[in-house]
């Protein structure tokens, strides 16, 4: 299977900035399908950016983050060619990582 | 509500499995970075809180107060609560984190973010709102908090039917 992960990380001089989109249903746990039955809440806790051993930015979500997710920042201190490490896991522990060069 | 309360009651026990499981889980994790255990361990507590003041104190402790040097960037009007454009810049020096709460929500916490160090002071992202609502963001700068407050006006809920 594809990553669930789309990066875009790109070097402008000192800053690196860095979009990352993800696959994920976000359910809230207070939905009700069509059938008048609540779908379970399956939402992302924590996502990671890493880079050169170091973790840049953190995110911890709650359920109120929109399916998909997007976020975007940027930061110092990477260089074009760097590896960015990103990871993921969810309430039901799933997880997924992958790894973007900066471009 | 009698349909609800069996499902419901499931998620609480689930969630505070989850929080006890919360580390393990972390370890099981094949590639988490290994200095992330401690620190950056999930706000599973302020995650659950129901309104706003409850959320702030759950996560960070204190209050904040209202600053100019946090801009926060939000439509006036969303059409669609399910997915709201929603950023945060700051001009604050030693920005640690930035948290955004949904006050209306069900949940009130809706994200937070940790900055390192050289990590630019600024995140963008997309939230759901169940209704027209305060938003407020808040930003951790040198051991300080920090917020800015706007109203958004959903027309179009974003919790489903």
């Amino acid at each position: 299977m594809a990553s669930s992960i789309r990066v875009r990380a790109t070097s402008n001089g000192d800053i690196t900035e860095v979009q990352a989109l993800i696959q994920h249903p976000m359910d809230t746990g207070l939905v009700k399908d069509p059938k008048g039955e609540v779908i379970p809440a399956h939402y992302i806790q924590q996502l990671t950016f890493e880079c050169n051993g170091k973790d840049v930015f953190v995110a911890d979500w709650g359920t109120a983050v929109s399916k998909d997710p997007y976020v975007k920042f940027s930061f110092k201190g990477a260089k074009k060619g760097d590896d960015l490490k990103i990871s993921w896991t969810d309430n039901k522990g799933a997880s997924d990582t992958t790894t973007a060069k900066i471009a | 509500m009698t349909t609800t309360s069996g499902p419901l009651a499931t998620r609480r026990l689930i969630l505070q499995g989850a929080a006890s499981v919360a580390l393990l889980g972390l370890g099981n994790l094949p590639f988490a970075p290994a200095h992330a255990a401690a620190n950056d361990k999930y706000p599973e507590e302020a995650f659950k809180q129901k309104n706003e003041a409850d959320a702030i104190k759950a996560l960070y402790g204190r209050n904040a107060e209202p600053s100019d040097k946090v801009k926060l960037d939000a439509p006036e009007i969303a059409e669609n609560g399910g997915v709201v454009p929603v950023s945060v810049t700051t001009t604050l020096d030693k920005v640690s984190s930035i948290s955004f709460f949904v006050a209306e929500n069900p949940f009130a916490l809706a994200a937070t973010y940790k900055f390192a160090e050289g990590t630019i002071p600024g995140v963008a992202n997309r939230l759901k709102m169940a209704k027209t609502t305060k938003l407020v963001a808040i930003v951790e700068a040198d051991g300080k908090l920090y917020s800015a407050t706007k109203e958004v006006k959903v027309t179009v809920g974003g919790c489903g039917g």
